[in-house]
């Protein structure tokens, strides 16, 4: 990690206050006026806009392994989305990610 | 009699939210190994959780800093996968809309994705409910989750440095944002989100780090809006 101190505070402090301004928006400070539809409609996909597109550069080239795409890794993150889709249960999620890369690592070496 | 239904509100969130600490006590905990093993310092790493207090959020600033991403980049992915937060904020205005401002102001700091579902759920359940019941109920249902939020960051943090690399930890956070999002993928428009969002995202990696990630969410939520509004023309 190449920030500073300095940096490394101003990051939490500003991702502290822009949350909290985040959450107050409405409660604290817009009240009961209507949000226009089409924000609504944007604000509804942000964490499926910028989560994958975090995650799918860690899965094709992970940097434990020098960028080179890992099949142990690979199959881990298949198992951890398909049971997430299957039961809506993001622990179960977890927990079946967790075993495929132990059991994968175990069994490539 | 006002007193005493507050009381049995406010326990009756507490009890609600045990469940949650399940979830969020692992969540916390792989917050703070991943933040330490990082480099975070421990007071660093526990200002993340009691700051910010919003998982996905913190997980993905702590990448962005790793990657070197300039702090301008950071704060942006960060604040971007927090922005779903106005939609629950302006979901409780009709609940809580007349509570005092410190209490609202209160809420809003404890306002994250499991004590929002688990506050609306008991209000609907109870439309009797009086503001000041609704106030307890949401403060209840905090108390269990907001310090056990701190609580498991700061035991993760003690145990990060000394887990051996063979534990992998460096796949806990990709496993840990693919289970967040598994279960959001429930209708074509959030498949379309994702989707391009991975593609945008692998097409635009050669920018500046954070850049053409905050491009790929970018065009991943027009996408998604895009086609939600083209399914309902369609369907209706």
């Amino acid at each position: 990690m190449d920030l500073s101190a300095g940096e490394i505070w101003l990051v939490i402090g500003a991702l502290g206050a822009g949350t909290f301004l985040i959450r107050f928006s409405f409660l604290g400070l817009i009240g009961r006026r209507a949000m226009p539809p089409l924000v609504l409609r944007l604000l509804r996909y942000t964490p499926v806009a910028v989560i994958p597109g975090i995650v799918a550069p860690l899965i094709l080239s992970p940097a434990a392994t020098d960028g080179q795409f890992d099949p142990a890794r690979g199959l881990a993150a298949l198992a951890t989305l398909a049971v997430g889709i299957a039961t809506r249960n993001v622990l179960a999620a977890i927990g079946a990610g967790a075993i495929t890369l132990y059991a994968m690592l175990w069994m490539l070496g | 009699m006002a007193g005493s239904t507050t009381k049995s509100a406010y326990w009756r969130g507490v009890v609600l939210a045990l469940p949650f600490l399940l979830v969020v006590g692992p969540f916390a905990m792989l917050f703070g190994v991943v933040a330490t093993e990082a480099g975070l310092p421990l007071l660093e790493t526990m200002a993340f959780s009691a700051l910010v207090i919003a998982g996905a959020s913190q997980f993905a600033a702590l990448q962005m800093m790793v990657e070197d991403a300039s702090v301008w980049a950071i704060l942006a992915t960060g604040l971007a996968v927090n922005l779903r937060m106005a939609m629950y904020s302006a979901a409780l205005v009709p609940w809580l809309g007349e509570a005092p401002l410190w209490q609202r102001a209160l809420i809003s700091y404890l306002n994250f994705d499991q004590s929002y579902a688990a506050a609306v759920t008991e209000y609907e359940r109870r439309p009797a409910m009086s503001v000041r019941e609704r106030v307890a109920t949401f403060l209840g249902i905090a108390t269990p989750i907001g310090p056990g939020w701190y609580l498991f960051t700061l035991i993760g943090a003690l145990a990060g440095s000394n887990i051996p690399e063979s534990w992998a930890l460096d796949f806990a956070l990709p496993i840990t944002f693919i289970a967040l999002i598994g279960p959001m993928l429930r209708t074509p428009a959030h498949l379309v989100a994702a989707g391009t969002s991975i593609v945008l995202a692998l097409a635009l990696a050669g920018m500046p780090p954070g850049t053409g990630l905050l491009l790929a969410g970018a065009g991943a939520m027009c996408a998604g809006a895009a086609t939600e509004v083209w399914a309902e023309r369609r369907w209706t």
